[in-house]
């Protein structure tokens, strides 16, 4: 593959499709969207994702034109939509419910937003035939929404939201209502006809795991506010907070005081009677600086011994193991009464592992393992 | 089957008589060949034929249903407009209070609400006849379409709306195309109750008709105060046939539509 990377947020000459500038929401003395600025590019595939009530869904509402901001505008290609209603935007919504039409077909439900313009009907019926082709559903086009399956139903959204060919496609919580595994194969086929049309997606969720597989970026939210925008892989390994590392997956956080001993390179006092641990950081810390040392559980190893070339080895004792197939948690207690997760990959037949509950082992990680955070 | 036993026999003897036994008496007496009413001389189909040759009371029929109509229509409209207007409008100033009165004249007398039509008619001079009781019909109809239309546009999922603007339909579009297809069978309930309300109206329709125009309710009152004939059991025995085949049909429409869609959700769960 020689394709270039798909970086455009890296790219200071790229122009966002979309600019949030400013923007503010307020329900009455509720704020649901705080000055909140934030670009999404062309053929990106966008995720909003936060708890509910943190306002991923006003902020695609008024993306779709059912909101209007209080303060602040939103630009789509370099132009202020504020004014525009929903009906004369460039921008299609799949709806949380579907909102399919009960009293049209499948077929007249994808044609219903191609009727409004003035396409001629010879094309109409191509483009109908090539969505129902792309979403598989060509076998349905003359039920009603009651006579399909709900994973088929979620595709008939899907296909109608882009028979018109938007520039920007809105999905709201795409797959809340799909079981857990439809809902890992329509991820994928949601990334794939997303792909192939080339068009720019935003998707508002509050599963993680959707938003990690499906997107090109996250932005986790929070309360009104965007708390950190990168690639799946920089949230996950590279969060700029403990809200973002605490939300994103399972987590260790370490509470401490930092102190320089060497070039990027910090000692954290988190317990008194235990040694510091290292750290290695490119954020500056000033000498006693309060900060939080995140390490994710995969990162720690757990060992029976105490491993001679670890940064970073404390003892401690097995408290609970949670056997998951592939992979066992252990939560292990310190002597302070803290409890550490460490994940390790089960190579071994369990009948085989070397240690179990109430054992003492040691727990040890790098210096580059975690990511010292200061806030 | 269970057997039931013998206090559900009772009272169901009991109620049943109650309801129906006035009305099978005044079919029977319909079928009376003497002129008076409460004295059997044995079967026969006479004042049925002498009924069709009364051109009073098939006038008066036919001003009933072209009443009912007109009313029933003009009522399903403004009802129909006046419940999408209080269930979708948003908050608007004076919108509770908009909501209350749009119900009082349920509850409101129907003495009270004939004698201001009469007396609001009379005031703007105009005379009374079919259009003054048509008039004063979808007055008192048009709540009980609102009632029935606004129930189902409060159960109605409001982003089908919000869907049909997003693919580019104008409000009125998606008022036409979506919302008016979906809640038709509300609209059509509420037309056929205002229908039903017209019909029998006795109350209003006698403040509010004229010498030229007279409908069937307020004919066979007055009919029966210079004695009940047995042209009127006739009358009534076909109102009543009409009244059953009706309510027959329309539950074995609902019954037929239910099974389809229950087949058709048996489909459903097949095809995934």
């Amino acid at each position: 593959m020689n394709q270039a990377v798909f970086t455009p947020w890296d790219d200071p000459s790229a122009k966002p499709l979309i600019r949030f500038k400013g923007v503010t929401k307020r329900f009455g003395e509720f704020v649901a969207i705080d000055n909140l600025t934030l670009d999404i590019y062309e053929r990106e595939f966008f995720a909003l994702l936060g708890p509910s009530g943190c306002g991923k869904t006003t902020m695609m509402r008024m993306l779709a034109g059912f909101e209007t901001a209080t303060e602040g505008s939103i630009e789509l290609s370099g132009q202020d939509i504020g004014p525009v209603p929903p009906n004369k935007r460039a921008v299609n919504m799949m709806f949380q419910s579907y909102a399919l039409f009960p009293h049209l077909t499948v077929y007249d439900n994808i044609a219903f937003g191609l009727r409004r313009g003035t396409m001629p009907r010879e094309q109409i019926d191509a483009r109908v035939s090539e969505m129902l082709k792309l979403t598989r559903l060509e076998k349905f086009a003359r039920r009603k929404p009651h006579q399909i399956s709900g994973g088929q139903r979620q595709r008939v959204a899907l296909a109608r939201s882009l028979a018109k060919a938007p520039k920007l496609l809105l999905l709201d919580e795409p797959l809340g209502a799909l079981d857990a595994k439809l809902r890992q194969a329509t991820q994928f086929e949601l990334m794939d006809i997303q792909e192939k049309t080339g068009t720019t997606f935003v998707i508002v969720t509050h599963d993680q795991e959707e938003a990690m597989t499906v997107a090109s970026r996250v932005a986790v939210m929070d309360e009104g506010r965007v708390m950190q925008v990168a690639t799946p892989e920089r949230i996950y390994e590279a969060p700029n907070s403990v809200y973002v590392a605490d939300f994103i997956g399972d987590v260790n956080i370490l509470k401490g005081t930092a102190t320089a001993n060497g070039t990027g390179s910090y000692a954290v006092t988190w317990d008194e009677g235990q040694r510091p641990v290292t750290a290695i950081s490119d954020t500056v810390f000033s000498e006693g600086q309060a900060c939080f040392l995140a390490i994710r559980p995969e990162k720690i190893a757990i060992n029976a011994e105490r491993p001679t070339d670890a940064d970073n080895a404390i003892q401690g004792k097995i408290l609970d193991i949670a056997y998951l197939g592939n992979l066992s948690t252990y939560h292990v207690a310190l002597p302070g009464g803290q409890v550490i997760k460490a994940q390790a990959a089960n190579t071994r037949r369990v009948s085989r592992r070397s240690f179990t509950w109430e054992d003492t082992v040691w727990i040890s990680w790098t210096a580059t393992a975690g990511v010292l955070l200061d806030q | 089957m269970n057997k039931l036993s013998w206090f559900n026999v009772t009272s169901l003897t009991f109620g049943f008589a109650f309801l129906y036994m006035p009305m099978v008496i005044l079919i029977i007496y319909s079928f009376n060949a003497s002129k008076l009413v409460t004295v059997w001389a044995g079967f026969s189909t006479k004042w049925y034929g002498s009924l069709f040759e009364n051109e009073a009371f098939l006038d008066a029929a036919w001003v009933t249903i072209k009443v009912a109509v007109m009313s029933s229509s003009l009522a399903t409209i403004l009802g129909t407009m006046a419940a999408y207007v209080l269930v979708r409008g948003g908050r608007f100033m004076g919108r509770t209070l908009f909501s209350g009165m749009i119900y009082a004249p349920l509850v409101m007398p129907e003495v009270i609400t004939g004698l201001s039509l009469l007396l609001l008619f009379i005031g703007i001079g105009l005379d009374r006849g079919v259009l003054t009781i048509v008039l004063a019909h979808t007055t008192f109809a048009m709540c009980y379409v609102s009632v029935v239309v606004s129930s189902r546009l409060v159960s109605f999922d409001r982003s089908l709306e919000e869907a049909a603007l997003d693919l580019g339909c104008s409000n009125f579009e998606a008022f036409r195309l979506v919302t008016l297809p979906i809640i038709a069978p509300a609209v059509i309930s509420g037309w056929l109750l205002a229908f039903t309300l017209s019909l029998d109206d006795l109350v209003i329709a006698s403040f509010t008709a004229g010498p030229s125009a007279t409908t069937l309710p307020i004919k066979i009152f007055s009919a029966v105060r210079l004695g009940v004939s047995p042209e009127i059991n006739a009358l009534s025995t076909i109102m009543i046939a009409i009244v059953t085949v009706g309510v027959i049909s329309a539950s074995l429409v609902s019954k037929r539509n239910s099974l389809r869609q229950q087949k058709d959700e048996q489909a459903a769960a097949r095809a995934t």
